[in-house]
């Protein structure tokens, strides 16, 4: 099918900026799952609040726009209802990491089959630019006018540690690497996080003299580096990009089918 | 448990496997708490679904159904909080489970945000608090009857709800069912207002077979694959057959005003047009929704009005003074929400005195002022300390307004 008959042209024009960088997510995330060859019918996608979770409305799915910070709790309630069903759920960084944190950890740990996309623009960008978990020390935003105090989280380090089976990172300016890690992503079995670096020209660009979108593209490109190479030893600041985790684990879904089998069987 | 009922036929009286209930000889009778009356009767609804988070005095209803739902192939999980259970629940009801959550104060507080989101999508969903004495942390294993306001406006914006209670097991098991079925009728989510007297008071229950009460199975949408269906258009009798998330209609779910596609709207009209629905198919249905029991009402002079255990006070008071000669009679509300303000303004019209029993500032007592034609003869009998209101603290309070002295 082509990429067209994955969206709800009815309900465009879209919401977002010129220059955004979700569009282009969107865009990754839709041709992902046309390699994949995924019927429309099988698929869920999920999302919270913020610019990112617009997302859900254009696409031709099931889709469930829910509450800031709580589409992985929804999802889990749709996926462990119906475990045969694709779960993708994008959020932005406030969204997933704030306020939707403690279901972000808590998804991981259970390791249950869901892809989480964390479109991170390093901002609030819907309610018109204050700072997020990942805006960094040292940045500027509406609500941090003398410079940000608060440090960032590392997403990656974060899932990972919170027991993530996939985790990985690209940019919107890698989108061909992002396509190839979506696909990645939604065809592993278990809690999938892929971070992406989306650009937010309106509100992190201005107020942090990123300049346009394409030069907060090109410092994507001049500023990650692929996963384990020499030149993260040379420069530590490069942000490295690729898949950190990928491993087998037991799925939550999967297990409660065992739970289920033994109870019926009568035997605890 | 259904070892036991096994092993319970040649018995008269075994204590089950987990110490929680006893099961009587050869009938479906069991001496349990109300908390796995609530449990019982959600599954004779047919629940399916189960997401909670440990709370007193609610948990035994999380760990009895992580117990038996998995036996019927249903599925029960404990979330991070009570944010994700009531969101896991919205989220599991759109793929076509019949869904529940249990929780106390302050877990109920935390779902109110998400309670909101299933009464503006119209996601069917039961929501059981157990309530303990509040506010914040409170009085977590004393009894109270102080969130019947925040079931009617814990959650933000204009809004129906429905919410009912009961005041002992066997009502309890049919008012959990009734929740399911208003719950699927209404595509609205139902709060069971219990409370912890009710919930941890053990006594007996009986089963009903299956098929002696009546069920609501969902109503679901009979447009075809391929033809457009528009998920929030409602029929003329206001209800909206539901498409289960994973079938042939792909539509879009969100707590933003949205049009009839589910679709995101600004549109004064659509606006106007939804609020009106959501507040209106409750409205329009008080009496349909109401339920209630009534004991010696007919010639009563004094009507004691009341619901949950406070109920059970109440009554023993009506039975108690009624052979003395008192003519006295009770109400007990088991529909709080919407407030049934005609029947309860028709059942009092020829009382001289009114008397609202409850466990709270007096809640209830402002909906009764609000429904009689005399609020000046509505008095309140309450206890507010955590510890049950007993008959005798209502007979004292009885005397003082009948002016018999303190």
């Amino acid at each position: 099918m082509a990429i067209k008959g994955y969206i709800r042209e009815r309900f465009f024009p879209h919401i977002w900026c010129p220059g955004c960088g979700h569009g282009i997510v969107l865009n990754s995330l839709l041709r992902a799952i046309e390699k994949l060859g995924m019927s429309k019918n099988e698929i869920v996608v999920v999302s919270g609040i913020g610019c990112s979770s617009r997302i859900s409305g254009y696409v031709d799915f099931h889709t469930l726009h829910t509450l800031h910070g709580r589409a992985l709790a929804f999802a889990t309630g749709v996926k462990m209802s119906r475990p045969e069903l694709n779960l993708i759920v994008p959020m932005g960084d406030g969204d997933a990491l704030a306020i939707g944190g403690n279901h972000f950890i808590h998804s991981a740990r259970r390791n249950i089959d869901m892809t989480a996309i964390v479109m991170n623009n390093r901002i609030y960008g819907m309610t018109g630019g204050q700072y997020s978990p990942l805006s960094g020390y040292g940045t500027l935003a509406t609500t941090a006018p003398y410079t940000n105090i608060d440090n960032s989280f590392d997403t990656v380090e974060l899932a990972t540690a919170a027991g993530a089976s996939f985790v990985a990172r690209s940019t919107t300016y890698h989108v061909q690497q992002l396509t190839k890690i979506l696909k990645q992503a939604i065809l592993h079995e278990g809690f999938s996080v892929v971070e992406v670096l989306s650009q937010c020209p309106t509100y992190f660009g201005r107020k942090n003299r990123k300049g346009t979108a394409a030069d907060m593209m090109e410092y994507y490109k001049n500023n990650t580096t692929p996963v384990g190479s020499t030149a993260k030893k040379e420069n530590p600041d490069l942000i490295e990009r690729g898949v950190f985790v990928e491993k087998e684990m037991p799925e939550y879904c999967k297990e409660y089918d065992k739970i289920i089998e033994r109870a019926m069987k009568g035997s605890v | 448990m259904l070892q036991n009922v096994r092993t319970s036929l040649s018995g008269s009286c075994h204590r089950n496997r987990n110490g929680i209930g006893f099961i009587m000889k050869n009938k479906n009778i069991k001496f349990v708490q109300g908390n796995e009356a609530c449990v019982e009767g959600a599954l004779y609804a047919g629940l399916n679904f189960f997401a909670g988070y440990p709370i007193t005095p609610s948990t035994e209803i999380a760990e009895l159904l992580s117990y038996r739902l998995p036996q019927k192939g249903g599925k029960f999980i404990q979330m991070e909080d009570e944010i994700a259970s009531m969101g896991a629940i919205i989220g599991a009801s759109l793929t076509g489970s019949k869904v529940m959550t249990a929780t106390s104060g302050p877990g109920f507080s935390l779902m109110q945000e998400a309670l909101g989101y299933a009464i503006m999508t119209e996601i069917p969903c039961v929501v059981v608090n157990v309530q303990r004495g509040g506010p914040s942390t409170g009085i977590p294993t004393h009894v109270s009857q102080g969130d019947v306001y925040q079931a009617r406006w814990g959650t933000h914006g204009d809004h129906a709800i429905v919410t009912i209670t009961a005041s002992n097991h066997q009502d309890v098991f049919q008012t959990t069912v009734d929740a399911f079925n208003i719950s699927e009728t209404y595509r609205t989510p139902v709060i069971l207002l219990y409370d912890e007297v009710v919930g941890h008071t053990r006594e007996r229950l009986v089963l009903p077979e299956q098929g002696e009460l009546p069920l609501v199975e969902r109503l679901r949408t009979s447009v075809r694959e391929g033809v457009n269906y528009h998920p929030y258009l409602p029929r003329e009798d206001g209800r909206l057959p539901m498409s289960d998330f994973g079938g042939h209609h792909r539509y879009n779910v969100t707590g933003l005003f949205h049009d009839m596609w589910g679709f995101p709207s600004d549109n004064p009209q659509v606006v106007h047009d939804l609020i009106r629905h959501l507040v209106d198919k409750i409205r329009n249905n008080v009496n349909q929704i109401a339920r209630f029991k009534e004991y010696y009402l007919k010639d009563a002079k004094c009507i004691l009005i009341s619901y949950g255990s406070s109920a059970r006070s109440a009554r023993h008071v009506v039975e108690y003074l009624r052979p003395r000669g008192e003519k006295l009679g009770l109400l007990e509300l088991q529909t709080l929400w919407p407030f049934p303000h005609d029947i309860v303004n028709e059942k009092c019209v020829n009382a001289k005195h009114i008397v609202v029993v409850e466990m709270n500032m007096g809640q209830i007592l402002r909906e009764v002022k609000r429904a009689v034609e005399r609020p000046d003869r509505v008095f309140m009998a309450n206890r507010i300390d955590g510890v049950f209101i007993t008959p005798k603290d209502i007979r004292d309070i009885l005397r003082v307004i009948q002016g018999k002295g303190v």
